[in-house]
């Protein structure tokens, strides 16, 4: 009976604890970014109103509906196609890098710092680095989505390949196999279902990411929301944002299917 | 053949070698996307209006830059005391929308999970987060800086708009995962419905929630970072975007990025240390 008691005493605590350093984190980080609570509350009403009213398309919106969708698809098959080939060269490079491969201790480590460093420096970064040589380019969005892609993918494709190959390219080694095949026969079977959910899965997010490299770059879907916004010509804007939620919708529906059929 | 499959049990591909690897559902499935993927990827870059460009001289140039920017930082606008405070105001704001997100998230996630949720509530929710989280975070603080104007408050709320419906499933899932059992045995005994979120739900999945928001918390930083430079949110981003924009100044963005790379790296490896914890 008292170890009970003892139990949800311990458990009012973790309570009051997690409570309180929420509440500090709040006070603390309203202070130092000013931010209001009473503005953020009114500024509620304001952003439903916006999308209530500029979901119905006017007759300048409508017209401009196949713009958008070529702009849409453009943003559709850069997302495809920055995945994939950043999913090809991140593959290979994470050979070098899992402990699986047994390549170099070395080689390893500078391969997981080189992944690190592409991952964490903000893509928004590389789209204005890139925007100095390559300027107004579709290639801009597309090797700034790539880089922070290929950091992303080699670190997951290690973890994957570590955690589930490992065995049976020890098994394979045993046997006598070379690293070709211990790749093709042990690595690639074991590991192909944990790559391409993460493949998918970063095809969602870089349809979103392109948005804003776009706004960036003054490319793609990003560029015309940006450039209805500010002309305050909000129906046009407004159909972007829909026309968006469908997209993503539709992908993450596709992929989730794609998920199930294959797991 | 039929016969020779029926006889032997064995599978034999046409030229007669034995099949080492079975026919599946899943194989062909994955095979098919991969070919799918990679059509499309290359139809991609086939139909892209590339507008001539000098892509020798593109290379070098970016080359020359990625040089000057990684390996000659140096911080010529504002003291560094002035940019970590910056970089202060880039964390905070991260972590506001976390917050925010959390608890909104936990709420939500209380009416969506299916083992204590009513399903036609469960279903309108899940709705309404799949078209949250389908807006990009950018277009979210636009919108609300329509009626708040840009600033932190515009920032704060579209970040947390975001991380409340990838939270919020986060959160759903977790309660998923809890034994059935327990929640019966606390309803048979005659438990409420916030006794059983206090001494069922709570205790089994926090560890595991605190960690997913660390981890959001992360994603909040970095977006917070692009805020700043996209939407004019304030903080580091803000810095960064008219170091690179407006001044061309690339000796300057690359301390910046220094700056925001040493923090998400720090950052990254305390998410790494709860997340092992919690397990």
């Amino acid at each position: 009976m008292k170890k009970k008691e003892n139990i949800l005493a311990v458990r009012k605590v973790t309570y009051a604890v997690v409570a309180a350093v929420i509440a500090l984190i709040y006070f603390g980080a309203a202070y130092i970014t000013e931010f209001k609570m009473s503005e953020g509350i009114a500024a509620f009403p304001g952003a439903f109103l916006w999308i209530a009213e500029n979901l119905m398309p006017d007759e300048q919106a409508i017209s401009r509906i196949p713009k958008i969708l070529s702009k849409l698809l453009e943003t559709t098959l850069l997302s495809v196609a920055v995945t994939v080939f950043a999913a090809v060269c991140a593959f290979l490079f994470s050979l070098l890098g899992t402990r699986t491969t047994k390549i170099n201790p070395i080689i390893g480590k500078a391969v997981r710092i080189v992944a690190a460093f592409f991952r964490n420096v903000p893509d928004v970064v590389w789209a204005m680095l890139l925007m100095f040589s390559f300027g107004q380019n579709i290639l801009t969005g597309f090797l700034a989505l790539f880089f922070t892609t290929f950091g992303l993918l080699t670190r997951a494709f290690i973890e994957t390949i570590d955690e589930v190959s490992s065995s049976c390219v020890e098994a394979l080694n045993a046997t006598g196999a070379n690293f070709i095949q211990c790749v093709f026969q042990g690595i690639i079977p074991s590991s192909l279902t944990g790559i391409v959910s993460w493949v998918l899965y970063m095809i969602e997010t870089n349809i979103r990411s392109s948005t804003l490299i776009g706004m960036l770059t003054a490319t793609g879907i990003g560029y015309l929301f940006d450039m209805y916004y500010k002309m305050l010509q909000f129906p046009s804007a407004g159909l972007i944002v829909l026309f968006m939620v469908i997209l993503v919708i539709v992908i993450e529906g596709i992929s989730n299917k794609i998920r199930r059929v294959i797991m | 053949m039929d016969m020779a499959i029926q006889l032997t049990g064995i599978e034999k591909s046409r030229n007669g070698k034995i099949r080492v690897r079975a026919k599946s559902k899943s194989n062909t499935a994955i095979k098919l996307l991969i070919f799918v993927l990679l059509a499309i990827s290359v139809i991609a870059l086939l139909t892209f209006d590339y507008k001539d460009i000098d892509l020798g001289k593109a290379i070098a140039d970016t080359f020359a830059n990625i040089k000057t920017v990684f390996l000659a930082p140096k911080l010529s606008r504002g003291t560094l005391a002035d940019i970590l405070y910056q970089l202060l105001v880039t964390f905070c704001l991260g972590a506001l929308s976390t917050v925010f997100g959390m608890i909104l998230a936990f709420f939500c996630s209380l009416l969506c999970a299916q083992n204590i949720a009513d399903k036609r509530i469960a279903n309108v929710v899940k709705s309404i987060v799949a078209f949250v989280r389908a807006v990009p975070t950018v277009l979210w603080v636009l919108i609300f800086a329509i009626s708040a104007g840009l600033g932190s408050v515009a920032a704060v709320l579209g970040l947390t708009f975001h991380s409340f419906a990838y939270l919020t499933k986060v959160y759903a899932e977790a309660i998923e995962e809890i034994d059935s059992g327990t929640i019966e045995a606390l309803r048979a005994s005659g438990a409420g419905f916030w006794q059983i979120i206090t001494q069922a739900i709570l205790p089994s999945s926090l560890s595991y929630m605190v960690a997913w928001t660390f981890m959001r918390f992360e994603i909040n930083f970095t977006n917070a970072v692009a805020m700043g430079a996209a939407a004019g949110a304030g903080g580091i981003g803000f810095n960064l975007f008219m170091a690179g924009s407006f001044y061309f100044d690339l000796r300057e963005m690359g301390a910046l990025t220094y700056i925001v790379v040493i923090a998400v790296v720090l950052l990254e490896m305390l998410s790494t240390k709860i997340k092992s914890k919690a397990k």
